[in-house]
């Protein structure tokens, strides 16, 4: 039996970028809220400090800032008619675990997403017309335009100081940013960072074949920043070491670098560590939600209500915590009925490594930020015309190599023998003239109605709950897609100058142990129908409108771009209706 | 609903206690707004909350052990509690304690309570600090024991003490200086005990006449020369960098981290403007002494392996050439701490890091990470000796055995 703690005004399930979003904003309002997190506090100097923080081994290789599998997992099978086996190593991706969330370990690209993305079933289907589309996509419109949202844009990258240069302000188009981008009310609140060798070139290559590079968004500062909590940031050492790995000298944005310190100072803000939430508690109406169960580290319950409850967890545990409470109705692929699960996304993600002659070339491809890159925004969304293609959706692509670490860098040209005096002798010659874009290929993977989240029917968790089945595959669709991005972005390495091209396309079966960002999505998506969406455009709960579902779970489908700036931008949304309309008159905010 | 008896009973008893704590409370008036606000901000100038709050303890409530070189002398509790507090003391007792070092019962206070800064204060200023902590709420706390050994527990031994290094009186005024000098000196010298830390003492713990507030050694960190000297002092800083650094603990050049962090949190920070700016005038009005020059040339081997340990393990943050990042990163080229005569504070930061102060003006609190699991004595000194003799005015090379010294004496210490 639970303990019951004092009533809160707000409890909040998940301490990443959302949950201080939302923690920093509904205090301002004067709630007293209090934050769970189930990973440990972190800190940057004293949990990643420059000292021992570039360290492939600890932190790549074997996943120190993430969730052990041991605590919770999920099981996987690529289609209905398999068995699902749970995930004892991480692959596909890398879910996060303590204070900053994915906001400590994350590269720090910001990229808004495109106009059309927000309306894209009605935007497809106006443009190409029903039939074009897959008959299995369940692509939705989001409920929320990109007008809307800008605002909100804007407020996240103000919070960070992202570095970029603008391509369309106020819908002026502007020499050297990306020009397809949506207008935007201001110019980023710093200068791009300068591009190293590689990015640079590739740059060259990418304007001089007829396309309009400009550098990718980064939330790696270009220069020192003071943010609107008065939070100072510093210049990006282009340490290499960024993605996987938290960033020690203040120059990546985290919940850690631009809102904790600030929020820490507040009185009415408590946050719990090392405490993890079982359930959402709803009263016997089941439209109100009383609060939530947490276990602490001693494996002891408590019970802690409030008025108002935050799910802001990674967007596979806020499905999964949906689905444990009983809150909205479990999709079902087979009839297709119900919407918790539903819609469930990834990214698709390829990319082509280039050979160059070493005599001629040195990348000096350590020298490199989390969110660094040339990208050329031609093939996204649909800023191109995919009527003599046959598929639908899009993404960036560009040299984007944020360093070459050791273990993970040594790339060998097609042909060179796996292990022996050959293959070391052509490591050494390659690693500096080895073009390695990693995620090079940024595509969209849209929604399909066999590919989603339920509950397991074999294997449970420690509490004895059933854990969450992911059922994953990669569809035609997102195939060609893939293969005609791959192309295009091999041409632009090529016109680099590589001698050899590796390519390697994304293709199926979607293999879970290979990883491909951890941009999943969808699940508790929002939208404008309680039938076919699990939130409003609030991200309010159809079902019980004190609850509030934040993160990449609310994408209706994942368009051609990293989500991080729109999961900020939604937070942000979303508070601001929860301030504007919501305290004043609790309730639903959107008719059903 | 409690009965009509038991609320005129409570009333009663409210009405009684009011009158009780009125009487042996010293007579102060809770209705005199002006007093006990003037007595508040006195307790801010005065830090009176630094040393008598224990770490997680009620504020005022005393049980913190003050470190000094004699033993750990443990801060009595100055709420109005009756039994353990200073409820019973007259207000005559209480001034004898707080500018005379005198305790309620005759026998002397150790300076730890610094009663020969605090005599600066007019009486007056006593007995509003008084009706300030009158207006505390009482809080039940026993005090532990000193821990001072033979013969400095004998109480009796500060009458010595005190003939040499006491010296009684109000602050006179110098009517040659402006009125903001003035009020610059009354601070630092009295109420704020700047001296406390930052004038070197005796073997007697007294303060060094001839070295006024240029640097001392205290409870493992040297307190930095604060008088005008350009080399090691504040001959750098304007009077708005000094200001700036007591309002939010931060300026372009430094920040604060250890005892001055908390001495930003609770006295400098809660000042008003004026008197940080006349702290910073009177300040910048010291000569100190600029030190002869005169060093031993530095072995370029110490300046090479010194200078690839600080590009490998430094410069992420101060950058190359050791300019930091203004309010978020130290420069060290600008840094007087860094040059100090006393390296103890700088080896200390590198070996076990240090947290800056973070206030509401400068909230990040930046902290340096700790070095000394992974750097050894001799390459701490030489980053340290590299540091010192790269831009700004060259200061003597760190000896490892200056760094073995400040490992072993950090090691059992908090941060």
């Amino acid at each position: 039996m639970a303990r019951k703690l004092p009533k809160k005004d707000v409890v909040i399930v998940g301490f990443g970028w959302t949950g201080a979003i939302m923690a920093n904003e509904l205090t301002d309002e004067g709630l007293d809220v209090i934050a769970f997190e189930r990973g440990p506090w972190r800190d940057a100097p004293t949990e990643f400090p420059p000292g021992y923080m570039q360290d492939e081994l600890r932190y790549r290789v074997r996943h120190e800032l993430f969730l052990r599998p041991d605590q919770l997992t999920f099981t996987f099978r690529n289609n209905m008619r398999q068995t699902a086996l749970p995930i004892r190593s991480w692959g596909a991706f890398m879910p996060p675990n303590g204070v900053g969330g994915g906001g400590v370990h994350w590269n720090g690209e910001m990229w808004r997403f495109l106009p059309s993305d927000f309306v894209l079933k009605t935007h497809l289907t106006e443009r190409y017309g029903a039939a074009f589309l897959p008959a299995d996509m369940t692509i939705q419109d989001w409920g929320v335009t990109y007008d809307e949202l800008e605002p909100h844009y804007d407020r996240f990258e103000y919070l960070c100081g992202t570095s970029g240069t603008a391509g369309n302000l106020r819908g002026k188009i502007q020499e050297g940013g990306n020009p397809f981008e949506g207008p935007r009310s201001r110019p980023y609140p710093t200068p791009a960072q300068p591009q190293p060798f590689s990015h640079t070139l590739f740059g060259k290559a990418a304007r001089e074949l007829g396309y309009k590079p400009f550098p990718q968004p980064s939330g790696n500062l270009s220069q020192a920043y003071t943010n609107p909590l008065g939070l100072r940031l510093g210049p990006c050492t282009y340490c290499g070491f960024c993605e996987w790995f938290g960033c020690s000298n203040y120059s990546k944005a985290s919940p850690q670098t631009t809102i904790l310190p600030y929020l820490i100072r507040k009185p009415n803000f408590t946050l719990r560590d090392k405490s993890e939430v079982i359930r959402i508690n709803v009263d016997r109406s089941g439209q109100r939600a009383t609060g939530v169960t947490y276990v602490d580290s001693s494996g002891e319950q408590w019970e802690q209500q409030a008025d108002l409850v935050i799910l802001s967890a990674y967007a596979l545990f806020n499905v999964q915590l949906l689905l444990h409470s009983q809150i909205g109705q479990p999709y079902d692929p087979v009839t297709n009925t119900g919407v918790v699960g539903r819609n469930y996304t990834h990214q698709t993600i390829s990319s082509v490594n280039g050979f160059f002659d070493s005599k001629k070339f040195n990348f000096n491809p350590f020298i490199g930020s989390g969110s660094i890159g040339m990208c050329v925004d031609e093939f996204n969304g649909d800023n191109f015309d995919h009527g003599p293609h046959g598929f639908v959706g899009g993404g960036y692509v560009g040299q984007v190599q944020t360093g070459a670490r050791p273990i993970e860098s040594t790339l060998v040209p097609p042909g060179t023998p796996k292990w022996g005096p050959e293959w070391k002798k052509a490591v050494r010659d390659n690693y500096l003239s080895t073009v390695k874009p990693g995620t090079g290929v940024h595509g969209s993977f849209y929604s399909y109605r066999d590919v989603y989240l339920d509950l397991d029917t074999t294997y449970k968790d420690r509490f004895g709950r059933p854990l969450m089945r992911i059922t994953m595959d990669l569809k035609d669709n997102e195939i060609k897609q893939n293969k005609f991005l791959t192309d295009k972005f091999a041409e632009i390495i090529k016109a680099m100058g590589a001698e050899k091209l590796a390519v390697q396309y994304r293709t199926a079966p979607y293999d879970i142990t290979t990883y491909q960002t951890t941009h999943l999505n969808g699940g508790a998506i929002m939208g404008t129908d309680p039938k076919t969406s699990v939130l409003n455009r609030y991200l309010q709960s159809w079902d019980v409108p004190n609850l509030f579902v934040m993160g990449a779970s609310a994408f209706p489908q994942n368009p051609g771009y990293n989500p991080t700036l729109t999961v900020g931008a939604l937070a942000y949304w979303s508070a601001s209706a929860i301030r504007n309309q919501y305290l004043r008159k609790p309730g639903r905010l959107v008719d059903a | 609903m409690p009965s009509a008896f038991t609320r005129a009973l409570g009333f009663a008893a409210l009405l009684s206690c009011l009158a009780t704590c009125q009487v042996d409370a010293g007579a102060s008036d809770p209705q005199e707004f002006t007093q006990i606000e003037r007595g508040r901000y006195l307790s801010v100038l005065s830090d009176c909350g630094g040393c008598h709050t224990a770490p997680g303890g009620k504020p005022f409530a005393g049980g913190r052990a003050i470190e000094t070189p004699f033993g750990n002398v443990i801060s009595p509790n100055v709420t109005p509690d009756l039994e353990t507090g200073i409820g019973a003391w007259s207000d005559k007792q209480f001034d004898a304690a707080v500018r005379r070092g005198i305790g309620r019962t005759g026998a002397h206070l150790y300076p730890a309570m610094p009663y020969n800064a605090y005599t600066m204060m007019s009486h007056d200023d006593v007995l509003a600090i008084r009706a300030y902590l009158n207006s505390l709420e009482p809080v039940r706390n026993t005090r532990d024991t000193n821990t001072l050994p033979f013969p400095f527990n004998i109480r009796s031994v500060m009458a010595v003490w005190n003939a040499l290094y006491f010296r009684a009186g109000d602050y006179k005024p110098n009517p040659a200086k402006s009125a903001e000098w003035n009020r610059g000196k009354f601070i630092v010298d009295g109420p704020a005990h700047c001296g406390a830390c930052h004038t070197p003492k005796t073997q007697l713990g007294g303060d060094r006449a001839d070295q006024y507030l240029e640097g001392a050694n205290l409870q493992g960190w040297s307190a930095p020369d604060i008088t005008n000297a350009r080399a090691t002092g504040l001959g750098n800083w304007t009077t708005d960098d000094i200001a700036s650094y007591l309002k939010s603990g931060h300026n372009r050049f430094t920040a604060a981290t250890g005892p001055m962090a908390e001495a930003v949190e609770l006295s400098t920070s809660q000042m008003t403007d004026d008197d940080r700016t006349a702290i910073a005038i009177y300040l910048k009005s010291l000569p100190g002494k600029e030190h002869a020059s005169g060093l031993a040339p530095i072995d370029a081997k110490v300046m090479t392996a010194g200078g690839a340990i600080y590009r490998d393990q430094c410069s992420a943050c101060h950058g190359i050439e050791g300019k930091g990042v203004p309010y978020l990163f130290p420069s060290l080229v600008d840094s007087t701490m860094v040059r100090a005569k006393d390296p103890t504070t700088v080896i200390r930061m590198v070996l076990r890091g240090a947290r800056s102060v973070g206030t509401r003006g400068e909230p990040t609190a930046p902290g340096m990470p700790s070095y000394g699991w992974q750097l050894d004595d001799r390459q701490v000194a030489d980053v340290l000796s590299y540091v010192r003799n790269s831009g700004g005015s060259p200061a003597a090379t760190v000896d490892p055995s200056d760094v073995a010294r400040v490992r072993s004496e950090t090691t059992a210490r908090s941060d």
